[in-house]
């Protein structure tokens, strides 16, 4: 506020220096924007999250050897420059199982993260909305599927379809919506009794508008903060599946199924197990320390 | 109280009977013939339909489901056909392992998540309070299953301090055979407990009746344990109800790690042999500790705290 503001005028209202809002402009610059706000801790978790990504996006270019590539000349070799996390009983390069293991993995986890969050989002919405038996409906349906441990519940339903992906692809989400629905729905019921959810009540908006428009613009947040951690949740399930041989059959490798492979020599080649799984570890800390981050900043009204 | 407690045990037995519909929905629902499963994809149709009829998979699924019902009531919870017994035969000599080690982790996770958060509370964004963060976040994403192997390297085969598979009874015996499964599962939860104690123990210690307390010349040690960690104790204990689930799951993957012959062995061999009797069993029974375990929570935090048993939420 500059001086000029404080002098008495002639009744004309103060009229703040305009500054751009966040819903403006085109979306790289938007993107730009946000990430600019962001604490330096997201920006370091989400810098993490995007090298991993890459990394999976450009396995089959970067991985120096076949996933299944056979080298008996170097059976359990140590890490060295020629293999960056040595070989396997078999020879096969560890670097470049994990790779395209990781590439697997991102790929389901992004599937099972993304696919039930827009749909619990909606439902815990409309259930925060609408109260009453809705309401009461919906959050007994989620304290359920909530109550599951999540293992045992995908466990089950792998014991049906058979060992592969498919378990958790229909697992997972079978679960994960009514975590999203459980955080939409409390949000909700704070958020009807604000000023702007009540206007549209009294400009006679339909329910649905009042919904899709203006409510869940505003429960995607929280949901997508949260998002970040289910992604690391998913991704230690999937690593413990495939460990115990429930994931993805071979030719196919996964993060768990490597570590598995590895236990057997883990006294005399310590890297087959261990190496894998600090790349888990690391996607861990960077969706981590993305969440944590955007967190902080909506507690302090930053934006997102 | 006696209104909270009805509508507390209420509640949970509405969950309970929604666990029965989900593990019933998930066997009938999932795509895929548990028979043909079972018996291989080219046995011949009147072979199937036999043993169809046979479990009674051919009744219209609401008789079926009103059948698991009233037999999982009467204590029958069916027939293993894989092992040939009924399930809870199969069941009764597995699961006192694992109920030993989610004990167990759950005692070694308050014994080093207390004072750690005590310390962090007390000295907050000092360099202590910030290696906490940092351990924090490096626990929460490491799996569980790697973490026992780290530990089995280190401690079993390197240091030769504690045997790495197996499983002894006694207290003395499983005190020693399953410290490293224990740890592996407490020390994630060991980091949930700092962050809950500390940040509530932080929220206590600013407020007004803490004052009081210092003005008054209590000793910090006494305003800690008297006052302030009996209030702040709550979240954490909702926290671990709440992450019995996980807890459940983390057992049944770190009984393979270790070899301990629990539930998840139990339930890895069912799964292979597509033996749903006794997958749906161990499902309901694991929804079941969960139910039960933050009904327990709920009620002892009824019991320590009026304001939840008045509050009528």
């Amino acid at each position: 506020m500059s001086a000029v503001d404080l002098v008495p005028g002639a009744g004309a209202p103060i009229v703040p220096a305009p500054s751009p809002s966040p819903s403006t402009g085109s979306w790289p610059r938007r993107i730009a924007r946000a990430v600019r706000g962001m604490p330096l801790q997201a920006k370091v978790g989400a810098g993490i999250l995007l090298f991993l990504v890459l990394l999976a996006i450009l396995a089959p270019l970067i991985a120096p050897y076949g996933q299944n590539q056979l080298d008996f000349a170097n059976l359990l070799a140590g890490p060295s420059g020629r293999h960056w996390f040595g070989t396997d009983a078999e020879g096969r390069d560890v670097f470049s199982r994990t790779l395209y293991a990781l590439r697997l993995d991102l790929a389901i986890i992004l599937f099972v993260t993304y696919i039930p969050l827009p749909i619990g989002v909606l439902v815990g919405a409309a259930a925060g909305w609408y109260g009453g038996v809705v309401d009461a409906i919906v959050a007994r349906i989620a304290d359920v599927m909530i109550a599951f441990p999540f293992m045992v519940l995908v466990i089950a339903v792998i014991a049906i379809v058979g060992p592969g992906v498919e378990g958790v692809l229909i697992g997972v989400p079978i679960v994960a919506w009514a975590l999203y629905a459980r955080l939409a729905r409390s949000e909700m019921l704070v958020m009807r009794e604000q000023p702007f959810m009540l206007a549209t009540k009294a400009l006679g908006y339909t329910d649905r508008r009042a919904i899709l428009r203006h409510a869940i613009p505003n429960l995607m947040r929280a949901a997508l903060i949260y998002s970040t951690l289910d992604m690391v949740v998913n991704l230690l399930l999937l690593a413990s599946l495939a460990y115990l041989g429930l994931g993805a059959q071979p030719p196919n490798a996964e993060l768990g199924s490597i570590i598995a492979d590895g236990q057997n020599t883990l006294l005399s080649a310590w890297w087959v197990a261990t190496l894998p799984g600090l790349v888990v570890v690391l996607f861990g800390i960077g969706a981590g320390l993305l969440g944590d981050g955007l967190s902080d900043g909506r507690r302090h009204g930053g934006s997102v | 109280m006696l209104i909270y407690l009805i509508r507390r045990v209420a509640l949970a037995v509405v969950v309970l009977f929604g666990l029965m519909i989900a593990t019933f929905l998930i066997i009938h629902l999932v795509p895929g013939d548990p028979v043909r499963a079972v018996i291989g994809g080219n046995a011949p149709p009147a072979e199937i339909n036999r043993i169809r009829d046979q479990l009674g998979l051919n009744q219209p699924l609401l008789t079926q489901f009103w059948h698991y019902v009233s037999h999982t009531f009467q204590g029958h919870l069916g027939q293993s056909y894989s092992l040939g017994i009924p399930v809870g035969q199969a069941i009764d000599g597995r699961i006192g392992p694992s109920a030993a080690l989610i004990c167990y982790a759950l005692l070694l996770s308050v014994l080093i998540g207390f004072p750690l958060a005590i310390y962090a509370a007390l000295h907050p964004n000092g360099l202590f309070d910030n290696i906490i963060r940092l351990g924090t976040t490096f626990m929460f994403a490491m799996p569980a299953f790697w973490l026992g192997l780290l530990l089995a390297l280190v401690f079993g085969l390197e240091l030769h301090w504690l045997p790495t598979s197996g499983y002894s009874g006694g207290v003395g015996g499983l005190l020693r055979t399953l410290l490293l499964p224990a740890l592996t599962l407490g020390l994630p939860l060991a980091t949930v407990v700092v962050r809950t104690l500390r940040s509530s123990l932080l929220e206590v210690l600013g407020s007004d009746y803490i004052d009081a307390a210092r003005s008054r010349g209590l000793s910090m040690r006494r305003i800690v344990t008297r006052h302030a960690l009996r209030n702040a104790v709550m979240n954490t204990l909702t926290v671990l109800s709440v992450n019995i689930g996980f807890l459940i799951g983390g057992t049944l993957v770190v009984e393979q790690v270790f070899q301990i012959p629990g539930m998840g062995s139990l339930l890895f061999g069912a799964v292979e042999k597509r033996d749903y009797q006794l997958v749906q069993a161990i499902s309901l029974l694991a929804g079941s500790a969960v139910v039960l375990a933050s009904l327990a929570a709920d009620l002892l935090q009824a019991a320590l705290d009026p304001r939840v048993r008045l509050g009528g939420r």
